[in-house]
């Protein structure tokens, strides 16, 4: 059998299916009994697998929303979008990969693309720090946003990040800063902004590019105030309550429908979007090409307005007289 | 004497529905001078101990000097309502947008219920919320200010702390007030998931609108000041102030320590690091903020309102 990474909640049926496949190496035709075992355990494979992979619990889905082989930003740019031209740096200090901004054209439209970058492995990773910006990744984030206001150019970003980078260099060099200056100019741009959760939505450092004039998140992509580690460390004192933090956090793709967050949810193939690829980046492109199509002929002070006034009614809270 | 009661001592600790707590509070009148004043408020023999230089002073003496220590010069935490009557000129302020309260959107249960600690909050500072807001003047520069109290689940953000911000934001828009608040925050409200998260661009929005309009914005920050807070409205002021030593960052030590593991440098976070770093503009102590703000507000205010 291939090795394959193994989320834990898929722990239980891959001991199963192994036991199934040794079974089968096994000669059936000196042993008739191991056939019916043989067909018991099939159906036993079956009715789990079910199980496994249907209604996943939030904890399942951030697993999901982890998995190394999940199509990541890198991905979805370089199958949904021609004519790609990367910008590197950040004018400031330095260029961080951790970030991705391009100019692409999406479906004959000229616009840009930011997105946090993990990488497909260690190597790629251990440059891009797993995906966590560092502030030079929010500068480089703002710059594009800059250019897209200053040319008409729609903003299309890609969520995936555990959070922005938990660094001494990072606060010397004003990580707060960093995203406060990212959220209060995205606020502002006079041009449509689509965000799309693709994994992981950690906290303030998938919000300074976390917002706009649609969300559309994948239903395996979770977008959350706190990693469920943290928040379970913090309120539980004990990071292994991570799996109980995920329920309460509410933070899986349909709480944000729930909430009003989220626009819309683009759904995945059983099991996550790391088993169908393809499918992935035809649905996103689809779905960012159509989000676009009914924000590009607003007025510009239309849609900041409008982005403002989403952003207003966010909160739940009771006023008395 | 500048300020007396300190926590809850006077407050009715029964349980009540918010909308009778928040007659109560109407009905106590308060005004942090008037309140502050009567001697009989602080008991005799309460002492409290510097966590700096660990001297043991008296509340009194402590009152007096605006909770400063007169050994080493160690700040202790304010109250919202001693901040405002730090910050503003006598019996200038009047509350805004005080009947907001929290609800409970996550239906947060465990490990402790979030309306069970909100009550708790609401009983140990007599505040509704996190954040104070309302009009006053400083140096006889009309504005709007906000102040954080600690006491508060820590002052963390949720959806009323962003409302509330988001509309002395608004109402110094509205008003071409200068906007001053006094920051101090653990962070996001975590019971509020991503609820709480949404503030921070809704504030930070808010911020940027203000801005655009020309009207002047100064954030005093405090210890401590970290998370969601520093990273949307607390820096983005024109004026960045801070009082000695207060640690202002956006990841917490710990979790610092955690993931570099080594020890942090001496001084990390500090509003003194922060200057060395050009994060804030200047590091003040509490005795000097008002005068400091005052000075700062003739000459970023804007004359009659208007800008010629
Ligand atoms: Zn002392």
């Amino acid at each position: 059998m291939k090795s394959r990474f193994v989320m834990e909640f898929e722990r239980p049926l891959v001991e199963l299916e192994r036991k199934l496949a040794e079974l089968r190496e096994l000669n059936v035709s000196e042993n008739p009994e191991l056939a019916v075992e043989i067909s018991d355990l099939g159906r036993q494979v079956e009715r789990l697998h079910e199980e496994t992979y249907t209604n996943l619990a939030p904890w399942a889905r951030v697993q999901i929303s982890r998995h190394p082989d999940r199509p990541k930003t890198q991905d979805y740019v370089d199958a949904c979008f021609d004519d790609v031209i990367e910008l590197h740096g950040d004018r400031h200090f330095g260029d961080d990969e951790a970030m991705m901004t391009s100019l692409a054209t999406l479906a004959g439209r000229r616009v840009a693309v930011i997105g946090h970058r993990k990488g497909k492995n260690t190597k790629e990773n251990l440059r891009r720090n797993f995906g966590s910006p560092q502030p030079e990744g929010f500068r480089k984030a703002m710059r594009l946003m800059r250019l897209a206001d200053k040319f008409a150019l729609p903003i299309v970003t890609f969520l995936d990040t555990p959070g922005a980078y938990p660094g001494v260099e990072a606060e010397e060099r004003g990580q707060a800063w960093a995203i406060a200056e990212s959220l209060a100019l995205l606020s502002g741009v006079r041009v449509p902004v689509v965000v799309v959760g693709i994994g992981e939505g950690g906290s303030g450092g998938a919000l300074a590019i976390g917002f706009g004039d649609r969300l559309i998140m994948l239903e395996n992509a979770y977008y959350s105030v706190s990693s469920p580690e943290a928040c379970a460390s913090i309120l539980y004192k004990d990071a292994a309550h991570a799996c109980d933090a995920a329920v309460s956090l509410k933070m899986t793709a349909a709480d944000l429908l729930h909430f009003g967050i989220a626009d819309e949810i683009v759904a995945e193939p059983l099991g996550g979007a790391h088993h169908d690829h393809e499918a992935m980046f035809s649905a996103v492109g689809e779905r960012v090409n159509a989000a676009l199509n009914e924000l590009v002929g607003e007025e510009p002070t239309d849609l900041v307005e409008k982005r403002y006034e989403r952003l207003r009614a966010i909160g739940v809270f009771e006023e008395g007289a | 004497m500048l300020f007396g009661v300190v926590g809850s001592r006077n407050e009715n600790r029964v349980r009540m529905p918010i909308a009778d707590w928040f007659k109560a509070r109407e009905d106590r009148k308060y005004t942090p001078s008037e309140q502050n004043r009567g001697s009989g408020d602080v008991p005799d023999g309460v002492w409290s101990k510097c966590e700096s230089c660990k001297h043991i002073i008296y509340e009194g003496e402590l009152a007096q000097n605006a909770r400063v220590c007169n050994y080493c010069g160690h700040h202790f935490p304010l109250t919202a309502p001693q901040r405002i009557e730090l910050l503003v000129d006598e019996d200038t302020f009047e509350e805004t947008h005080a009947h907001i309260s929290s609800g409970d959107p996550l239906e947060w249960s465990s490990p402790k219920s979030y309306p069970v600690g909100l009550e708790s909050a609401r009983e140990k500072s007599s505040l509704a919320e996190a954040v104070m807001t309302g009009r006053a003047s400083i140096a006889d520069h009309p504005v709007v200010i906000g102040a954080m109290d600690f006491r508060f689940v820590g002052a963390s953000m949720g959806s009323v702390v962003g409302e509330k911000v988001a509309r002395a934001f608004e109402l110094a828009l509205a008003e071409h007030r200068p906007l001053v608040l006094s920051i101090a925050s653990g962070g996001a409200r975590m019971q509020e998931g991503m609820l709480s998260l949404m503030q921070m661009a809704k504030t930070s929005a808010a911020a940027a609108r203000l801005a655009d309009e020309g009207v002047p914005y100064i954030s005093v920050l405090t210890n401590p000041t970290y998370g969601g807070v520093t990273a949307s409205f607390a820096v983005l002021a024109d004026v960045i102030v801070a009082e000695p030593a207060s640690l202002v960052g956006f990841t917490g030590q710990r979790i610092i320590e955690q993931t570099i593991r080594q020890k942090l440098p001496k001084g990390f976070q500090t509003a003194e690091f922060l200057v060395e770093h050009g994060m804030i503009d200047e590091v003040i102590p509490r005795s000097d903020l008002r005068a400091h703000i005052g000075l700062l507000l003739d000459y970023l205010d804007i004359p009659g309102g208007e800008r010629s």
